[in-house]
């Protein structure tokens, strides 16, 4: 490896000795896109002509008015529904680049699933998606998605059948195919150099809103903030600005039904130090190191980790990480909707619950730019569902 | 002398057993203890079950999710561990874990508990040698011998660091996989055993697929020191099998270790 893929005391590479190969492989393919401009061409050309990049930066007419001027960052409108697009099609690059014919990649409700059978299907690999056995059938219809495009669909009965058994599924699945097989990681989580690879490919969020706010107002921001789960939408928007040391950077987790309780996803809030899935980060977990199964509404929330950036972030202060509990998150859904004619995903509502929060609390009219990560499509069924 | 190294020079392959500490229970477990010495085992490897044991194929993956569905924690591993140094006083024993459960009780003090248990070794399925310094050296400083996993894929570079970082043997992995994933690589392994001898590593001894009497003698002929079976054994256990089939299942294996060096050219 030519980085040791730490951010401060977090990251690493925590995995079997013989996936170091592989992952020594992918860090010297994604070095070397850095200074391709063929690569940087050929990607920059799908994210503006198959993605739909620039996405737009909206400035909210009625939601906060009179109280804080809240941008909306516009990756619900991207190709896809969410930020995922932007690095599966890099992803998916490089591993052409890399002469693989085969992708493999975990889902939790299906979104990463199904930018990465979309991928598959525009670049031509054979697909296979691990899905934890209880989303599949909750899911039925990001299932289908996938199907359509051509993905093959496996649905993980071992553990907990959610996105961290999805993952260990993968991770399996790769040890023993990585000579044909890439393994296309959905967020910044997971073995160097995925968080490091997957924050460069989306930090294309951040680059776009920091010249589309200075041309708005003439300045940055009080704030940007973005929901966390795995992080990449949040490490995306915030890479940046992290030099701004003026612009506060929020990270937004799923306090789920309560932080005082279990059924959470608050792992920067809630967790200790620990390893998982290739990486030193926070984690939620027993005393003995046994990881707890989670809970959140929004499935791409529900995860016991989080990238190692965050937990770095966090650590040395740059960052600030709060909850927004499930009851918060669908108050902002429907408040997004009602006065914008928006509707996000569950997901990107913690995000914009906290903005609401912040926009009571002060007087000074702060700008606030919020990443609104994904559209509420999928979440039509629970959203009628909870609100009746 | 360690007892790895007692193990190693005697003149025959070293036979390696594998469960899963606490499955199906504590109790039960301990009878399998029994009956893998009893059957012969040389060396005894046992596992502290994690939630999410991503170098573990279904099998002993079930394995850990049954110990852990009956309460059994790291503390309950460790006396398990004390009372197994009890009763068998000159067995090598060796813990294979992850890291997470590791960190939870941070290095140094799980590389001190594991030694007062009268463990030998600590092979921590989710450090590669990159990142095992902390672990090695807190494992030494305790009197644990680290143990690091070398695959036929390997570079030699990797090799150099796991013999500078190792010791007690050298946990190959017989292919590029896990057990029971369903896209196996085969790759020879007798290239490895030579790299490891040459770079002075510790003693090859091949896990992952050793299920036969007839892989054992072939793992042997090709160069390894010993042989690990954990599936095959873990399999039947689940399966319900009593102890006395698991003795007789390890005595078959253990008689192929002699009959290898009994009869070279196999």
């Amino acid at each position: 490896m030519l980085k040791d893929g730490r951010f401060g005391r977090f990251g690493g590479a925590y995995v079997p000795e013989i996936l170091v190969p592989a992952i020594t492989a992918l860090e010297r393919a994604f070095l070397a896109t850095r200074d391709d401009p063929g690569f940087q061409a050929e990607l920059d050309g799908l994210l503006t002509t198959y993605a739909g990049r620039p996405t737009p930066l909206t400035r909210c007419r009625n939601l906060g008015a009179g109280k804080a001027r809240i941008y909306l960052k516009r990756e619900d409108l991207l190709h896809g529904g969410a930020h995922k697009t932007n690095q599966v099609l890099a992803q998916g690059l490089l591993a052409q680049r890399m002469g693989k014919r085969r992708l493999i990649a975990e889902t939790g409700a299906g979104q990463h699933g199904v930018a990465t059978a979309m991928a598959g299907a525009l670049l031509g690999f054979e697909t296979r998606i691990y899905m934890g056995a209880d989303d599949v059938e909750r899911q039925q219809l990001n299932v289908f998605r996938m199907e359509l495009m051509g993905a093959e669909v496996v649905p993980v009965t071992t553990g907990g059948r959610t996105l961290k058994d999805a993952v260990n599924e993968a991770l399996r699945d790769w040890t023993a195919s990585f000579a044909d097989t890439h393994y296309l990681l959905g967020t910044v989580a997971g073995p160097h150099p995925f968080p490091l690879m997957v924050r460069e490919f989306q930090r294309v969020i951040g680059r776009e809103a920091r010249v589309q706010i200075l041309e708005i107002e003439g300045r940055l921001p009080d704030a940007v903030i973005a929901c966390v789960g795995g992080g990449s939408n949040a490490i995306g928007i915030f890479a940046d600005f992290i030099a701004d040391e003026e612009v506060a950077l929020i990270g937004v987790e799923a306090a789920g039904k309560g932080l005082e309780g279990r059924d959470h996803a608050a792992t920067l809030l809630r967790g200790r130090t620990g390893v998982l899935h290739g990486a030193e980060t926070f984690l939620l977990q027993d005393k003995d190191g046994q990881v707890d199964d989670t809970w959140s509404v929004s499935a791409g929330l529900d995860y016991p980790a989080v990238g190692p950036e965050h937990a770095h972030l966090k650590e040395i202060g740059r960052a600030e990480y709060v909850g927004a509990t499930d009851e918060e998150a669908l108050a902002a859904f429907v408040a997004l909707a009602r006065s914008e004619g928006i509707i996000p995903a569950f997901e990107s509502a913690h995000a914009v619950a906290h903005a609401l929060k912040l926009a009571g609390e002060s007087d000074d009219h702060p700008v606030l730019l919020v990443n609104l990560s994904g559209r509420g499509d999928k979440d039509m069924a629970s959203a009628q569902r909870l609100l009746k | 002398m360690t007892r790895y190294a007692a193990m190693f020079a005697k003149n025959e392959g070293a036979l390696g057993a594998f469960l899963m500490l606490g499955d199906p229970g504590i109790a039960a477990c301990e009878g399998y203890l029994d009956a893998l010495v009893e059957g012969g085992a040389d060396m005894i490897e046992l596992g502290i079950p994690f939630s999410d044991p991503i170098a573990d194929g279904p099998v002993i993956q079930a394995a850990a999710v049954r110990a852990l569905r009956a309460e059994v924690r790291t503390g309950d591993c460790l006396q398990m561990i004390a009372r197994f140094r009890a009763r068998y006083p000159s067995v090598p024993v060796g813990v294979l874990t992850y890291a997470n459960i590791v960190a939870a009780r941070g290095i140094e003090r799980f590389a001190v508990e594991l030694a007062e248990a009268g463990a030998d070794s600590l092979l921590v399925a989710d450090v590669p040698s990159l990142e095992a310094r902390p672990y090695a050296a807190a494992a030494r400083a305790a009197g644990i011998e680290p143990v690091m996993i070398a695959a036929p894929n390997t570079p030699d570079e990797v090799i150099g660091r796991i013999a500078s970082l190792s010791s007690g043997y050298t946990y190959c992995v017989a292919r590029a996989g896990v057990t029971g994933a369903d896209r196996m690589l085969t790759l020879d392994h007798r290239r490895l055993f030579a790299a490891l001898a040459g770079a002075g590593a510790p003693p090859p001894v091949l896990g992952f697929g050793i299920s036969s009497p007839s892989q054992v003698a072939e793992a042997l002929a090709h160069g390894a020191r010993g042989v690990i079976c954990g599936s095959a054994l873990v399999d039947r256990i689940a399966r319900g099998a009593p102890p006395a089939e698991i003795a007789s299942f390890v005595g078959e294996l253990k008689a192929a270790t002699v009959l290898d060096f009994a009869t070279p050219g196999i």
